[in-house]
C-alpha cells in the first residue's frame, strides 16, 4: 500500500513535470503548479471540514486524526499557492500582489487554518479534538463569506481587470498538462495525508498508553 | 427551564458581576481612549482624508478593545469552578453562551458609545451620507465581533496561552465582518456609495455565526 | 452515609466528577438512582455576589424560586439577608454556602468532596452535624475526606479506594485502619 502510493505519486509527478516543461506552451510554467495546488488545498480544507463534522457526530479519534492530517497538508498546499502566486503575478501583471477575490480568499483561508493548527498545538488532552472540530466548522463557514465580501469590495473599487475568467482561453494541451499535474498533486496529498494520519494515530495510542501508565504509578507509591 | 429564562439569569448575573468588579469596562474604556489619542497624532488628516480613514481606524480600535473585554469573560466562570456548577444544572448550555454574548455586547457597545464621540471630536468628522445608518452598522458590527469572540474565548480558555489565542482565532474569521463594518462606515461618512449592501452582509454574517455558536457551544462546554 | 477514603491520586475526586457527569470515564459507567447534588473541592460560587445572589442565580437555572434559596441558606445555619459578598466570607461560611448550593434542588443523593478542607475545628464539627441531619432526613451521602474521624458519629460505612479500585469496605473506622 505504502510503496504503491509512493510509486504512483512519483510517476504522476514526473509525467506532470514532463507535460508542463516540454509539451505545453512555454509561457508561465508556474501556472501548472500554482493552480493544481490551489485546487488541492481547497479540497483538503473541505475534507478537514467533513472529518471535523464526523468527529463531532461520532467522536471517533480516527476522524480527528484525519482532520489534523488534512489541515496540515492543506496549509502546505495553500502556502505553495501564496508563494507561487506573486512569483507568477510579477512578470505577467507587473505587480506582486493584488487584493483580488481569489488571492485574498486564499490568504484568509491560510490564516484561518494556521490559527486552527495553533489552537491544536496549544491545547492539551481529549478536549483538543472537540474544540478544533468546532473551530474547523466556523472556519469553513467563513470561506464563502470571505470570497463574496472581497468580490463586492473589489467591484466597488474598480481596477484594471486582471486575467480572464477562470479557465478561459486555455489551449487543450495546456489543459492536459494542468490536469496531469493536478492528478500528481492529489496523489501526493493523499500520500502525505495517509502518512500523517498514521503518525497521528500512533501519537493518540501513545498518549492513551501514557495515561494508563500514570494510573499505574499510583500503585507503586 | 426555558432558554430565555436561563439566558436572562446569565445576563443579569454577568451585568451585576461586571458592575461590581468593572474588570472589563475600565480596561477596555481606557484602552480605546489610548488608541484614539495615538491614532489622532499618528495621522493628521484633512477633513476629506479623515472621512476616508476614520471608518478603518475606529473599527480597528473597537476590535482591539473587544479583545480585552472578551479575554476576561470566561475567567470569572473558571474561578472557583463555577462553570461546573452550571454544567450540573439542567439549564441549556446555549443559554450560557447567549447570556454572555449579550453581556459582552452591552459592555463593548458602552465603550463604543464613549469612544465614538471622541473620534468625532479629534477628527472633526461630519458624515456626508445618512448618519442614522451608522447605528445599524454599530449594532450589527458589534454583535458580529462579540458573538464570535465569546465563542472563541471559550475555546481559548482551554489552551495554554489563553490571552494570545483569542485574537489569533478571532481575527481571521472576522475578516469579512470587519471589511463590511469599515466599508459601510466609510460610505456613510464620505457619501460615495450606498452602505446597504455591507449592512446586509453584516446581518447575514451575524445570523450564520450566531446559529453556529448556539449549536456548537454545548459541545465545547462539555469538551472535557 | 458512606465515607470514601484513599490516598491522594487514588481516584476519589475523579470518581465523583464522573458520577456527576462532569468527566467522561474511559470505560465503564455509573448508575445513580435519584437527583444529584455535588459539593466540590472548589466552592462553585462567585466572589462578587452575596450568598443570596449566588443561590438565587443557581435557583433560576434549576427553575426554582427564591424561597428555595432561603430554605437552603437557613438549613446550613447562615443568614439569607447577609449583604456581605462571598469574597468576605470566612472559609467555614463559604463551605456552608457551598453545601447550601448543593442541596438547593433537594437532591436525593449528595456527593461531597472534602467538605472539611481548610476549615477550623468548630466549623468542622458544625459541618459534620449538618451532614448528619441531612442523612437523618433520608438523603444518601457519599463523602470524600481525609478526616474520617470527624464523621465517626454519623457515618454508616467506610470505603477505601486504592489505584482506582475498592480495596476495603467496613462498618467502622477501626476495621478499615486495621
Amino acid at each position: 500500500m505504502k510503496n504503491l502510493l509512493i510509486a504512483v505519486t512519483l510517476a504522476l509527478l514526473i509525467f506532470g513535470f514532463y507535460q508542463a516543461i516540454y509539451v505545453a506552451p512555454e509561457e508561465a510554467t508556474i501556472f501548472y503548479y500554482h493552480v493544481p495546488s490551489a485546487w488541492t488545498a481547497m479540497l483538503l480544507f473541505f475534507a478537514n471540514f467533513l472529518a471535523s463534522i464526523a468527529y463531532l457526530i461520532w467522536r471517533s479519534p480516527k476522524s480527528d486524526a484525519w482532520a489534523l492530517a488534512f489541515a496540515e497538508a492543506g496549509v502546505v498546499y495553500c502556502t505553495i499557492v501564496l508563494v507561487t502566486g506573486p512569483l507568477w503575478a510579477k512578470p505577467v501583471w507587473g505587480i506582486w500582489w493584488t487584493w483580488d477575490a481569489r488571492l485574498t480568499t486564499t490568504l484568509v483561508m491560510w490564516l484561518i487554518y494556521v490559527a486552527y493548527l495553533m489552537l491544536r498545538r496549544f491545547s492539551e488532552g481529549q478536549q483538543t479534538a472537540t474544540i478544533a472540530a468546532a473551530l474547523a466548522v466556523f472556519g469553513f463557514l467563513d470561506v464563502p463569506i470571505v470570497y463574496m465580501s472581497i468580490r463586492w469590495w473589489r467591484t466597488q473599487h474598480p481596477q484594471p481587470v486582471i486575467g480572464g475568467g477562470q479557465g478561459s482561453g486555455i489551449a487543450p494541451e495546456m489543459k492536459f498538462a494542468l490536469f496531469a499535474n493536478w492528478a500528481a498533486f492529489m496523489a501526493m496529498a493523499a500520500m502525505t495525508c495517509w502518512f500523517r494520519y498514521q503518525i497521528a494515530r500512533a501519537e493518540q495510542e501513545q498518549e492513551h498508553a501514557a495515561a494508563l501508565e500514570s494510573l499505574k504509578t499510583v500503585e507503586v507509591h | 427551564m426555558t432558554l430565555w429564562a436561563a439566558t436572562r439569569a446569565n445576563l443579569i448575573k454577568d451585568l451585576r458581576l461586571e458592575w461590581r468588579s468593572k474588570d472589563a469596562l475600565n480596561a477596555t474604556g481606557f484602552f480605546s481612549l489610548l488608541v484614539v489619542v495615538i491614532f489622532s497624532f499618528s495621522f493628521e488628516p484633512t477633513a476629506e482624508e479623515a472621512r476616508r480613514i476614520a471608518g478603518g481606524l475606529i473599527w480597528v480600535a473597537f476590535l482591539f478593545a473587544a479583545i480585552i473585554a472578551l479575554n476576561q469573560t470566561w475567567a470569572r466562570e473558571l474561578r472557583h469552578h463555577v462553570l461546573d456548577g452550571y454544567r450540573l444544572s439542567p439549564a441549556p448550555a446555549s443559554a450560557l453562551f447567549l447570556g454572555k454574548a449579550l453581556g459582552n455586547f452591552i459592555f463593548v457597545a458602552a465603550v463604543e458609545a464613549i469612544t465614538a464621540p471622541l473620534f468625532i471630536i479629534f477628527y472633526n468628522l461630519r458624515a456626508v451620507g445618512d448618519a442614522s445608518l451608522l447605528i445599524l452598522v454599530f449594532l450589527f458590527g458589534t454583535w458580529a465581533l462579540v458573538v464570535n469572540g465569546t465563542f472563541f474565548a471559550a475555546l481559548s480558555i482551554r489552551t495554554r496561552n489563553r490571552e494570545v489565542m483569542l485574537p489569533l482565532l478571532l481575527f481571521p474569521i472576522s475578516v469579512p465582518a470587519v471589511l463590511a463594518m469599515v466599508q459601510a462606515t466609510t460610505f456613510i461618512l464620505t457619501g460615495d456609495d450606498s452602505p446597504l449592501l455591507w449592512i446586509k452582509l453584516l446581518i447575514g454574517y451575524d445570523v450564520i455565526f450566531t446559529t453556529a455558536g448556539l449549536l456548537l457551544f454545548p459541545t465545547v462546554l462539555n469538551a472535557e | 452515609m458512606s465515607v470514601l477514603l484513599g490516598e491522594n491520586g487514588a481516584g476519589k475526586s475523579t470518581l465523583m466528577r464522573i458520577a456527576c457527569g462532569l468527566a467522561q470515564p474511559s470505560s465503564g459507567s455509573v448508575t445513580l438512582h435519584g437527583t444529584l447534588g455535588y459539593m466540590a473541592h472548589a466552592t462553585m460560587l462567585y466572589d462578587e455576589l452575596t450568598g443570596m445572589e449566588n443561590l438565587s442565580y443557581f435557583a433560576q437555572l434549576y427553575g426554582l424560586t427564591d424561597s428555595a434559596c432561603i430554605a437552603a441558606i437557613s438549613a446550613v445555619g447562615l443568614d439569607p439577608a447577609l449583604a456581605r459578598h462571598v469574597r468576605d466570607y470566612s472559609q467555614g461560611m463559604r463551605q456552608r454556602l457551598s453545601l447550601a448550593r448543593a442541596i438547593l434542588n433537594e437532591p436525593e443523593i449528595l456527593l461531597l468532596d472534602e467538605p472539611f478542607s481548610n476549615v477550623d475545628i468548630a466549623s468542622t464539627s458544625q459541618m459534620a452535624k449538618l451532614l448528619g441531619e441531612l442523612r437523618d432526613r433520608g438523603k444518601t451521602l457519599l463523602v470524600i475526606t481525609h478526616q474520617p474521624a470527624a464523621l465517626s458519629k454519623v457515618a454508616d460505612e467506610y470505603i477505601v479506594l486504592r489505584e482506582g479500585r475498592i480495596t476495603e469496605r467496613s462498618r467502622t473506622l477501626t476495621e478499615v485502619w486495621a
